[in-house]
């Protein structure tokens, strides 16, 4: 098998497992406890604390740790928008179409359940936020902005710093859901401009089931797991050390390694683009060219299931993605799809091909032999 | 390694089906059919809800084969669906468990299959095949009371080609062990011939909601065209009913038959409701060929009936007649008549 799949999740690194290793039974302290297996648990999620801190360019009190990106997204806008509606009334929340169903699902909910109202910025073709789309849409009346650093399904950059400027212009919170960006993008908070930033560990060679959310200091945030006063009052419950130690390290390697990493995926990631828009017809790129992460290709193929290409791929010996792909069989073009405004006989054929660390030259060429093939079968079949 | 798919229900047989290949050395794939489900019904629907999608997906795990869904609906309702309403408004009483079994097992799901570079497509049926020299053979399962070949009487020999059907050498109660073995499920779905889309309710509703407009009143008519009463839509009855009939008659009646035309259901007494003979049409001859001679055989004209004697002969346009050496009773337009020699299945063919 061949994997690539990266931006669904990437194998634990070993130097990472070998960080978190001896947080489980030996060094196993409850950070909170005032004993000294208490201590080495603070002082070791303190320290990791610290090593993101110094990735992220901020102040270390101002990262919370929580269980996954997902989790990150919901404390981030529930927690602003409960904060800022009290401060000052405003119950209007922006954010792109395209975003993570972390952040659409909970927008959705903010609206259906807790009276909060919900402008959609439209994205254009390749998925892409502008500054003025957001310029236009802000009012005095919105609470808060949020827009995702990089899109997972067609890895789209969005232009973070830009739309961070216009936000704090007219006085409002900007959030940016960075999950799928931090395994190759700066996380300068401070370049950047957010307010609010989520990430999730299993993006970058750490382990599943941690993530962070950097929150710049003042930013107001209304806690939405309540409990004992863990993760400065915003995220109750033990913290996960190892996995914190795990997630700290996963993004110190990330960070050490980003330009070996990036030019390690990005000819390999340019010769599947390349060599699959022009053998393989009724094909097209579906994202931008330029502004995209460096691992990230996605296409969509005119007339075909993307859940029947994965099941070809798969027997075949690969493992890729699909923005309409459903363990199911219950296809439906995504949300992204449609917001890039993809027919539904292009939107339903959707596939995601995500490199990383392993991915060898060879790994690419016989993909790219199969492809072709596959792709023809998947839309004899469907006929 | 010959690579083989089976189509997989989450249920003791083919996953037992499933286990067996495995250890006898194939490289083995789990698939399973999303069929149509009337919209807010998903759950009901016996062959595909999402718990025994799960169940296959933990027995393929158990199993260590991969496993993948195949969205079926739009085919499943334009050829299954369709041709259940489509009988119904002939005045028949469809089978579209055959359809489904030659349109969309037999050919969508064994279509993907060899797409796969599957060599080979099982099922959990209980049936068996032997593989002759030039012909493969369809043979009735070990264990008659288990016994599926009734409704796959419809394969051919490009189909059979590709078939393995692994639990019919065994009876029941060793497969349940086999299962046990293996730590799968044991439950079997209940063998019920509940349709899988009609999601646990009387097909009438299923009829009522999707094709009102066949459900026309007409009349109650005698074999001799006396009016007797007035139904309330062919399809809402079937052939050797005798309740719900509202007729008042001194002796019970039964439905005899319905004619579609004049859109009047036949009724009459016990004694009229036998018959020696049937006709039936499109039949296919598993082996390929159609004989020329009549032939004696067993003959099944429901899925649940007893096979009875009877002399078969072919007819012009893959038809044939069938006599019974008794009086056969409920002949059902639109069920299948099917065709034994020992455990030998030679074919069969709609009841017009």
């Amino acid at each position: 098998m061949i994997y690539l799949d990266y931006s669904a999740t990437t194998p634990v690194d070993s130097r990472v497992l070998e960080a978190m290793t001896p947080f489980f039974s030996r060094s196993f302290g409850n950070p909170s406890s005032v004993h000294r297996y208490g201590q080495a648990a603070e002082a070791a999620i303190e320290s990791a604390r610290e090593m993101v801190a110094s990735v992220l360019k901020c102040r270390s009190d101002e990262v919370i740790f929580t269980s996954c990106g997902s989790e990150s997204d919901n404390l981030a806008i529930r927690g602003a928008a409960y904060a800022v509606r009290e401060k000052t009334g405003a119950k209007w929340i922006l954010a792109s179409r395209a975003e993570h169903p972390a952040i659409t699902k909970t927008l959705q909910h903010l609206e259906q359940y807790e009276g909060f109202l919900v402008e959609w910025l439209d994205v254009d073709e390749h998925g892409r936020v502008t500054p003025e789309m957001v310029s236009r849409a802000i009012c005095d009346n919105t609470a808060v902005v949020s827009v995702m650093y990089a899109n997972n399904e067609i890895g789209t950059i969005n232009p973070i710093k830009e739309i961070a400027e216009i936000c704090h212009a007219n006085h409002i919170l900007f959030h940016t859901d960075a999950v799928q960006a931090a395994a190759y993008l700066p996380l300068d908070v401070q370049a950047l401009g957010v307010d609010m930033m989520s990430l999730g560990a299993h993006k970058f060679y750490g382990p599943k089931g941690v993530g962070a959310l950097y929150v710049r200091k003042g930013t107001p945030l209304i806690s939405h797991l309540t409990g004992g006063g863990q993760e400065f009052n915003l995220r109750a419950g033990t913290q996960n050390v190892p996995y914190i130690v795990g997630f700290a390290e996963a993004l110190r390697l990330t960070s050490d390694e980003r330009e070996e990493r990036i030019a390690h995926v990005k000819p390999l990631r340019d010769r599947i683009i390349g060599t699959v828009l022009e053998t393989i017809p009724d094909s097209r790129l579906t994202g931008d060219m330029e502004s995209r992460l460096p691992h990230h290709a996605s296409f969509a193929f005119k007339d075909v299931d993307g859940n029947l290409l994965l099941t070809l791929l798969d027997a075949a010996g690969f493992a890729c993605s699909s923005g309409s792909a459903c363990k199911t069989g219950n296809p439906e073009p995504s949300e992204v799809m449609n917001a890039i405004g993809l027919a539904r006989e292009w939107g339903l054929g959707s596939l995601r091909v995500t490199l990383g660390k392993d991915t060898l030259p060879e790994h690419i060429e016989s993909f790219l032999q199969a492809l072709p093939a596959l792709v023809e079968k998947a839309r004899t079949l469907g006929k | 390694m010959t690579k083989v798919v089976v189509a997989m229900s989450g249920g003791v047989d083919s996953s037992v089906a499933a286990a067996l290949l495995k250890e006898q050395g194939y490289d083995v794939i789990g698939m399973m059919l999303r069929l149509w489900s009337e919209p807010g019904k998903e759950d009901s629907n016996r062959c595909c809800t999402p718990d025994s999608m799960g169940q296959a997906r933990r027995v393929a795990a158990k199993l260590d084969i991969p496993f993948y869904v195949v969205d079926a609906k739009d085919v499943f309702h334009n050829t299954v669906v369709q041709y259940f309403l489509d009988g119904y408004a002939r005045g028949e009483t469809p089978n579209p468990c055959l359809i489904c079994n030659r349109q969309i097992r037999w050919t969508f799901l064994l279509d993907h299959a060899l797409a796969l570079g599957a060599d080979f497509m099982a099922t959990g049926h209980y049936v068996r095949i032997r593989r002759a020299e030039s012909t493969v053979q369809l043979l009735r399962a070990v264990d008659r009371n288990k016994d599926q070949a009734y409704v796959l009487h419809v394969l051919n020999q490009d189909k059979l080609r590709h078939a393995l059907f692994p639990v019919g050498d065994h009876p029941k109660p060793e497969i349940r062990q086999i299962a046990e073995k293996y730590g799968l499920p044991t439950a079997s779905r209940k063998d019920s011939q509940d349709l899988c889309f009609l999601a646990g309710e009387d097909y009438r509703s299923f009829l009522q909601r999707n094709a009102a407009e066949m459900l026309r009143p007409g009349q109650i008519v005698s074999r001799d065209g006396r009016s007797l009463g007035e139904h309330t839509g062919l399809a809402n009855y079937t052939i050797g009913q005798r309740k719900g009939l509202g007729v008042a008659s001194p002796i019970p009646l039964y439905v005899l038959g319905k004619n579609a035309t004049t859109n009047t259901l036949v009724v009459g007494t016990q004694e009229e409701l036998g018959s020696r003979e049937l006709i039936a049409r499109d039949v296919n001859w598993v082996g390929g060929e159609a004989p020329m001679e009549p032939f004696r055989a067993e003959v099944k004209i429901r899925y649940t009936a007893k096979e009875a004697s009877a002399l078969v002969t072919p007819l012009e346009d893959s038809r044939v007649q069938v006599q019974f050496d008794e009086p056969q009773r409920d002949i059902t337009a639109g069920q299948a008549a099917v065709f034994f020699k020992d455990d030998l299945m030679l074919g069969g063919g709609i009841i017009i």
